[in-house]
């Protein structure tokens, strides 16, 4: 490598927490990716696991479901050589009525220095970053924001078409309960991408154009446009009311098939971020096409986390 | 005091050419060899002693990989480690493995290099080689069986080894702290 770019190389983020995407300044992004692309190498090797975080010891806060993304940082912190501490919301003294800082502070008190939390409200990281002294990385919170999701979106979509800049990626779905849909849509913009997002009108927020996206009610309309496709999964444990007439209905006019993405004339990346309602937003024979990079996203989200935790960890304090 | 050239471009050539015959008298034809240069720096002098070993041999199948340290070091938020790219793409199991750094200095380098070597398999037998071996200054008890050369220097010296492809010419200087 030339000199003068490992002068101009970033070494450190600029920020203590990855509290969301919209935070992060476009070196940020590129820093996370490219130390995600020597995890990846990592990863891959006949020993998975290097020594980078051997004194450090990392709570991951569920207080909602999940199994890809716990299990996913769960692993990256494994393979880092971090201690781990898992917490969930259920079976916790959280149903005792103890406070979001309090049951932090308690975990904390016995030395921990990282928090990964997940959280059903928007911005109980934020709120948490305030108040405690940890490093603190958001694995979404309520309909906010999904870094890494969106990072290792980004990462997969370098991977396969070799960058992101200049790339129209369309959303496809239900974006206003979407955490990964936002923090998607900062991400992919701060990195020179066009972003377009598709849906029924009830699934969109109302000003989601003022943030620079484009707006399309039709799926054939949207794939024609774009390189890539990201589906969303209908949030139906979100949806308060009902916002379209049926799943059946939905999946007929904003369902991803093969007849559909056959008869469009040129290969797009079908992804997906998990989990899957097959034959809703996405069919069968599409998520397990050739096209789709659903299961990569997946290796991908290892390398990511592992980068995100190893870059905060190491970051200094000045 | 002004900055000292230790090997010049014609000294480098010599001692580069040395350096290789000395491994072919262990190595024989390398076929139960390999080559790993040690990034950052290491890799360009594992990429010449690799390329004079091949004409020299006459053979092309020599295997050379790259090995990034980074995740192994015990300095770790000390101060900040940016990774570079890992490439071995061969097996090292039960093969004789040739450790290729530019400037053996605390030996900390080395040590976190073995470390990360053995993710990729244990080898029959591990050297080391550097260009330049600095004395009396270790941390650790780690030796470089093959040397360019070795020098005195105290702690606030500095030891520069410039490459023909990033630097326009092959040159090692001896740098102290005023300059």
């Amino acid at each position: 490598m030339a000199r003068e770019a490992l002068m101009t190389r970033m070494t450190k983020l600029s920020t203590k927490h990855l509290l969301g995407i919209k935070d992060l300044t476009k070196n940020d992004i590129d820093l996370i990716l490219n130390t995600a692309s020597n995890f990846k190498e990592v990863i891959n090797r006949p020993i998975k696991k290097v020594p980078s975080l051997r004194d450090i010891t990392i709570a991951n806060l569920f207080f909602e479901n999940s199994t890809r993304t716990k299990l996913s940082f769960e692993l990256a912190e494994k393979r880092l050589s971090a201690d781990v501490l898992n917490f969930s919301a259920s079976g916790s003294s959280v149903k005792k009525g103890e406070t979001l800082i309090d049951t932090v502070n308690n975990i904390l008190a016995m030395k921990v220095d990282m928090v990964v939390m997940r959280h059903p409200n928007p911005g109980a990281c934020v709120f948490l970053s305030k108040h405690i002294n940890a490093k603190i990385v958001n694995a979404g919170d309520g309909a906010h924001e999904h870094p890494t999701q969106a990072l290792l979106d980004a990462f997969s979509i370098k991977e396969k078409l070799g960058k992101v800049k200049g790339k129209k990626v369309v959303i496809v779905g239900d974006i206003l309960h979407s955490r990964v849909a936002l923090s998607n849509i900062f991400c992919l913009q701060k990195l020179g991408a066009e972003v377009m997002v598709c849906g029924p009108t009830t699934l969109l927020p109302k000003y989601i154009s003022s943030i620079g996206v484009r707006v399309e009610h039709n799926l054939r309309k949207a794939l024609e446009w774009c390189d890539v496709a990201n589906m969303l999964r209908i949030q139906l444990e979100r949806q308060d009311i009902k916002y379209f007439p049926s799943l059946r209905e939905y999946s007929m006019l904003y369902g991803l098939n093969k007849n559909i993405l056959d008869s469009l004339g040129k290969e797009i990346v079908v992804m997906h971020p998990g989990p899957i309602n097959r034959g809703v937003e996405i069919t069968s024979d599409v998520a397990d096409s050739k096209q789709s990079i659903i299961l990569e996203q997946v290796e991908n989200g290892v390398a990511v986390r592992m980068a995100v935790l190893y870059l905060l960890a190491g970051r200094q304090e000045n | 005091m002004k900055p000292r050239i230790i090997l010049s471009n014609k000294q480098f050539d010599l001692t580069i050419t040395r350096l290789c015959y000395q491994l072919i008298e262990t190595h024989n034809d390398f076929s139960e060899s390999v080559i790993i240069g040690l990034q950052p720096r290491g890799i360009y002098l594992a990429k010449r002693i690799h390329a004079r070993l091949q004409e020299i041999l006459k053979k092309r199948d020599l295997k050379l990989g790259t090995l990034d340290i980074t995740f192994y070091r015990d300095d770790f938020r000390k101060k900040d480690l940016i990774p570079n790219s890992t490439t071995i793409d061969f097996i090292i199991e039960d093969r004789n493995v040739v450790l290729v750094d530019d400037v053996l200095f605390t030996g900390r380098t080395i040590r976190a290099g073995l470390d990360a070597m053995l993710a990729f398999g244990r080898p029959k037998d591990v050297e080391l080689l550097v260009l330049i071996d600095r004395r009396y200054s270790r941390n650790v008890p780690i030796q470089a069986k093959y040397v360019g050369r070795t020098i005195d220097s105290i702690a606030s010296e500095k030891v520069k080894v410039e490459w023909n492809e990033t630097d326009g010419e092959d040159k090692v200087w001896l740098l102290t702290n005023e300059s």
